[in-house]
């Protein structure tokens, strides 16, 4: 049972890394614009708010809260604007999106990196605040699992709640949808279609980019955790499929994804599991669940082929307003 | 309200500038375009380079030359790493003149790795080294081919979107070798070392390096000639352009998907024997080091060309050796290449808009009507 709990508090907080991720992707993919630079932002977005931290941090005296309220505000910005540069590619330039956003990863993999190693030299001193944002459970109960379960956990599932009911209750979130099902018919009823694209794409990068934040502040905390990032950010977009585009799912997913991608370390601690006698080497196998599990939901939602679950119908195709 | 509309009407002026498709544009007015798009990524760059460590750019250009270009070692450096990166360009070009977006070449070159550091495993010095060679070769054909099918399976039965499927492909890749080097190597350490001396593939003009150049080469008139002027590279194009019109022609559009994919996936596999068994001579999770994904940039850039190609993967192994000599020289992170690299390629994505539209003023528009 306690192997349970353990397990549990360790895959729902990772999860969430995961949710960040999707809701941003969802957000833009709603638009019409399949954003593949997902995992480049979130990395921009962990460097961003990382940097903000360590200044904060070096400079003392800082209340906690203004280092988690401009923390969010540093990554959500350094994310918003590696959004900005994927909105004036594809919709101002109407560059190809898949290409634009394979750059964007390269690109802000790249940005991470080096900034990361420049917070090295101060001795990753971002990490001083961690305690900070895995409150309370860092004084409450420390040193055990439940740290995890930090502030941003729950700004997290706020954050899909509210996008899911901006997109089904509301009228921004019936224009978006339009925008990305038909550009030329939202066009014709007087929709911006453009401000739609930017605004979607722009806030839903900086969503994603909380979540590269969260994953170093909230669950990771080591210096070493942003070489996981931008494999994480894949998983996010992978997992805005198997959340059929609705980010209220995606809350579940996360966790499960989450319970996936620990599942490879976790099993071969079980006994039970180890009287099977299997090698060791098995556990790399375990890995591949989470890829196969989204392959799996994949190609079920194409075989059952239900209208509601598809994508977006104009997703990855650029509007412009003079082809018809 | 229709009042209301036609006063709302009389008051809309003409928006600043509108945005015009070019019908065509002639082949020099493009590369105008495009190089001068590249010449203002290197001034950007350059000044990034400043910005970080206050360094003169022209410090910074040299020192890039020098390090892609500056030797003889490093010319055939450059040589090498332009032909592997161009080998997975070409394999994974047909698949996207078809408009089938597989970003799985890093997996389909993986077990091509993996199945040729198999054969070099089990088979080595078991028999002959010319047996062995073809095992290694025919093997690591069949697992890219494998790879790459499984996915177009899907898409031409269900239409599953093949974008995600290949890329979930590549980290069951990944994983696959993970355990397959944790088999290998009993101590745990997933290190496998060089394996010499068996199935050497042969050198020629003693280097080592001309056998791959020469291959790829070949690779590259081949794949020329089987896009422009065969049928099965009619019927690909055909697809790419219109399913609908490919299906009224006659063309089986899921045999057409299904067939170029077992050719795009077996020269991935290609590109994985020849990383394995001519450069390598062993295997580790990071074998491909995300060519898979640069290979993509390499394939559209040149506008899925396989002769273009060759100078699209010459700029971006250039960008890529010339940037880490920087970071070298000036002592910045390893992670400088990247970031030159992602500067330049966004210039070049955002130039194609200029060549595809035409941005039209007010006042020029006025002066047509008059």
């Amino acid at each position: 049972m306690k192997y349970v709990l353990d397990f549990l508090l360790n895959a729902i907080p990772l999860g969430m890394t995961f949710l960040y991720g999707s809701t941003g992707e969802i957000l833009t993919e709603k638009a019409g614009h399949l954003n593949l630079g997902i995992p480049g932002i979130m990395c921009v977005g962990a460097a961003g708010g990382c940097a903000m931290i360590q200044a904060l941090v070096l400079a003392g005296n800082v209340p906690g809260v203004f280092i988690v309220l401009l923390g969010l505000l540093a990554s959500f910005l350094a994310a918003g604007l590696m959004g900005l540069l994927y909105s004036v590619l594809t919709v101002s330039f109407k560059a190809n999106q898949n290409v634009t956003g394979l750059t964007m990863t390269i690109f802000g993999a790249g940005v991470m990196r080096f900034i990361m190693a420049g917070l090295g030299q101060q001795n990753h001193a971002y990490l001083k605040a961690l305690p900070i944002f895995r409150y309370p459970f860092s004084n409450l109960l420390p040193g055990t699992s439940w740290q995890y379960m930090g502030i941003m956990v729950y700004l997290a599932i706020i954050i899909a709640v509210v996008a899911s009911l901006v997109l089904t209750k509301t009228k921004v979130g019936l224009h978006l949808r339009a925008v990305g099902e038909n550009p030329a018919t939202a066009d014709a009823v007087g929709i911006n279609v453009g401000a739609y694209k930017y605004g979607a794409t722009i806030i839903g990068s900086g969503i994603a980019g909380l979540g590269g934040l969260f994953y170093i502040m909230n669950y990771a905390g080591s210096p070493e955790a942003y070489k996981s990032i931008e494999t994480l950010g894949w998983l996010s977009v992978a997992l805005v499929i198997f959340a059929l585009w609705r980010p209220h799912l995606s809350i579940f997913g996360s966790a499960l994804f989450g319970a996936l991608y620990l599942a490879g370390s976790y099993i071969p601690s079980i006994p039970a599991f180890q009287q099977l006698g299997l090698p060791m080497s098995f556990t790399q196998l375990l890995k591949m669940l989470p890829y196969v599990v989204t392959v799996i939901v994949l190609t079920i939602s194409s075989v059952r082929n239900k209208r509601e679950d598809q994508p977006p119908a104009a997703l990855g195709i650029n509007y412009y307003r003079e082809e018809r | 309200m229709a009042k209301s509309l036609n006063k709302g009407a009389g008051k809309t002026r003409e928006p600043l500038f509108h945005i015009v498709k070019r019908p065509t544009i002639p082949l020099w007015k493009s590369w105008v375009i495009r190089i001068i798009a590249i010449l203002a990524a290197f001034l950007v760059c350059g000044i990034v380079t400043y910005l970080l460590v206050q360094r003169n750019p022209l410090d910074m250009y040299a020192s890039m030359f020098r390090g892609s270009l500056g030797s003889k070692r490093k010319l055939w450096k450059l040589a090498k790493d332009m032909a592997v990166l161009l080998c997975i360009s070409l394999a994974i070009t047909p698949a996207f003149r078809m408009k089938f977006w597989n970003i799985g070449a890093e997996g389909q070159v993986l077990v091509g790795c993996l199945a040729t550091t198999a054969c070099l495993f089990y088979l080595g010095g078991k028999v002959p080294d010319a047996i062995l060679i073809a095992l290694m070769l025919v093997t690591a054909l069949l697992a890219g081919a494998v790879w790459g099918v499984i996915p177009a399976l899907f898409k031409a039965k269900w239409k599953t979107n093949e974008t995600l499927f290949t890329l979930m492909m590549n980290y069951v890749a990944t994983y696959l070798v993970a355990f397959f080097l944790l088999t290998w190597t009993p101590d745990g350490s997933s290190t496998l070392g060089r394996i010499e001396g068996v199935g050497m593939l042969p050198v020629l003009f003693g280097n080592s390096y001309v056998l791959i150049i020469l291959v790829v080469a070949i690779l590259t008139v081949a794949m020329y000639i089987y896009l422009n002027y065969t049928k099965h590279g009619y019927e690909i194009s055909v697809v790419g352009e219109s399913e609908n019109t490919a299906r009224y022609i006659g063309i089986s559009v899921p045999k057409v998907i299904i067939r170029t994919m077992i050719l795009s996936g077996a020269l991935c596999g290609l590109a994985g024997f020849l990383i394995v068994g001519g450069l390598d001579r062993t295997i580790y999770t990071e074998s491909v080091g995300g060519q898979g994904f640069t290979a993509i940039m390499v394939s559209w850039l040149a506008k899925f060309d396989p002769i273009v190609m060759i100078l699209t993967s010459f700029l971006l192994i250039f960008l890529d050796q010339g940037a880490a000599q920087v970071a070298q020289d000036f002592n910045m992170s390893d992670a400088f290449p990247s970031i030159i690299t992602g500067i330049i390629l966004f210039f070049i994505i955002g130039c194609e808009f200029f060549i595809n539209y035409k941005v039209v003023f007010r006042s020029a528009k006025k002066e047509v009507k008059e």
